[in-house]
């Protein structure tokens, strides 16, 4: 299970939130909600690792991730801002790499499965594809992460159409059924649900 | 960990033919800067007998400053950069490997040329091996410390010039080893001593830099 106690975060002399506290469990999804600017993305790269907050910690399984390290990140889908693909690669090479790195290397045939599921065809270049394609073509390696317990998607209904947004809500509820655990977070309507954590009800 | 070190490699080579022009211009960079000092200095042979290690070692030099500057630019811009930090294998080991790929891109290719460009200075050819054997291995020693560089100075504005300043410094010993051992041989003294003491500084940098490579990316991707 996931556990952020007491995590305080400052950006740039700005204080965005101070002793956040919260626990996840497998099967629980967490949506974290709040303004632009609030400390949502800050949030979500203190949950995987890649930003040390000022103060407290975050644990996983009683451990704290920063003594974890590859152990945890193997545990962990990381979706940010950026699509995280690369222009000269065509989205099967992409895929497959990002698939390599995370350390659970996909047979070709699961990578063309999963890019033909959210639309794109396998071998384009991403520079080709609009933005809101390259996003899915970062997204697809969801479907690749069945196994991987803990998502943290930020954004993750951006720039999506319909059909690739209710494909994304399918893939976080199957996610959550499986018993995995989501933190996302979204300014669109969406009927995936879950715990809310606001940030901007901590300001006030 | 192997899987993630292959994949790196493959995948940074495999940019790297897609998008030939950057790696072609830091070669061309070395090869220019090399020719300009005959053209400069004159045509006396001994002049240019005894500057030619010198000036094609600063030429190297600089050339690896240039294309350092885009060892993670790009990556961390994409967002690829993040995926990286978040992968299975140990960052350290990741970051050999980025740094290996890079040699072979822009260190590599002037290992080769660079006995081409010593005609141009009437180096005797039996010297072409040993300039070609301290250029091997100094040049992956450039890649290592510069990867350092290249990492702290990650999305800064300006960070090209600030890259210089903080990396150049640090080539100095490598500088000094690998035109000081073409020099001593040419003296007819044997550059084997520096060339080894070249080797023990490539063992040490490989042995160190990817863990400060690492550490450096940490700090930068906050």
């Amino acid at each position: 299970m996931l556990e952020a106690a007491s995590i305080d975060c400052e950006r740039g002399g700005r204080v965005l939130f101070r002793g956040l506290s919260f626990g996840l469990r497998p099967g629980e999804l967490l949506r974290i909600a709040g303004a632009n600017g609030q400390g949502k993305t800050s949030l979500l790269r203190i949950l995987c690792g890649l930003l040390t907050p000022a103060a407290g910690e975050v644990r996983w399984d009683g451990e704290r991730i920063s003594s974890l390290r590859e152990e945890y990140s193997r545990r962990l889908v990381y979706i940010g801002h950026a699509p995280g693909v690369k222009d000269e690669l065509s989205a099967a090479e992409n895929l497959s790499i990002t698939c390599t790195l995370a350390g659970m290397p996909a047979p070709a045939s699961s990578i063309a499965q999963a890019l033909e599921r959210f639309g794109i065809p396998a071998a384009t270049f991403l520079k080709r594809l609009s933005q809101g394609q390259r996003r899915r073509a970062a997204l697809a390696r969801l479907a690749l992460s069945e196994s991987i317990p803990l998502w943290l998607l930020d954004e993750p209904l951006a720039a999506l159409d319909a059909a690739a947004a209710s494909l994304m809500e399918s893939l976080i509820s199957g996610q959550v059924a499986r018993g995995g655990m989501v933190v996302y977070t979204t300014h669109q309507e969406t009927h995936v649900g879950g715990r809310i954590l606001d940030l901007d009800a901590r300001h006030a | 960990m192997l899987e993630a070190i292959g994949c790196i490699v493959r995948r940074d080579l495999l940019l790297a033919l897609r998008r030939r022009s950057d790696a072609a211009t830091a070669l061309l960079f070395f090869v220019i800067v090399a020719s300009l000092f005959p053209l400069g200095v004159g045509a006396e042979p001994n002049l240019l007998r005894s500057i030619a290690p010198g000036v094609i070692w600063v030429a190297a030099l600089l050339s690896s400053m240039l294309s350092l500057a885009r060892l993670f630019a790009a990556d961390h811009a994409d967002g690829t950069l993040e995926q990286i930090l978040l992968g299975a294998a140990p960052l350290g080991a990741v970051a050999a490997a980025k740094t290996f790929a890079h040699w072979l891109i822009s260190g590599f290719p002037m290992v080769l040329i660079a006995p081409l460009l010593a005609l141009q200075y009437d180096l005797a050819p039996s010297l072409y091996g040993v300039l070609a054997l301290s250029l091997l291995l100094g040049t992956p020693v450039l890649s290592l410390i510069g990867a350092i560089g290249a990492a702290l100075t990650l999305g800064l504005r300006g960070g090209g010039v600030l890259l210089s300043l903080l990396v150049l410094p640090l080539y100095v010993p490598v500088l000094i080893m690998g035109a000081g051992s073409v020099e001593m041989a040419s003296a007819g003294l044997g550059g084997q001593g520096l060339l080894l003491l070249l080797g023990a500084l490539l063992v040490a940098a490989a042995a160190l830099a990817p863990w400060g490579i690492a550490a450096a990316l940490r700090i930068s991707t906050e």
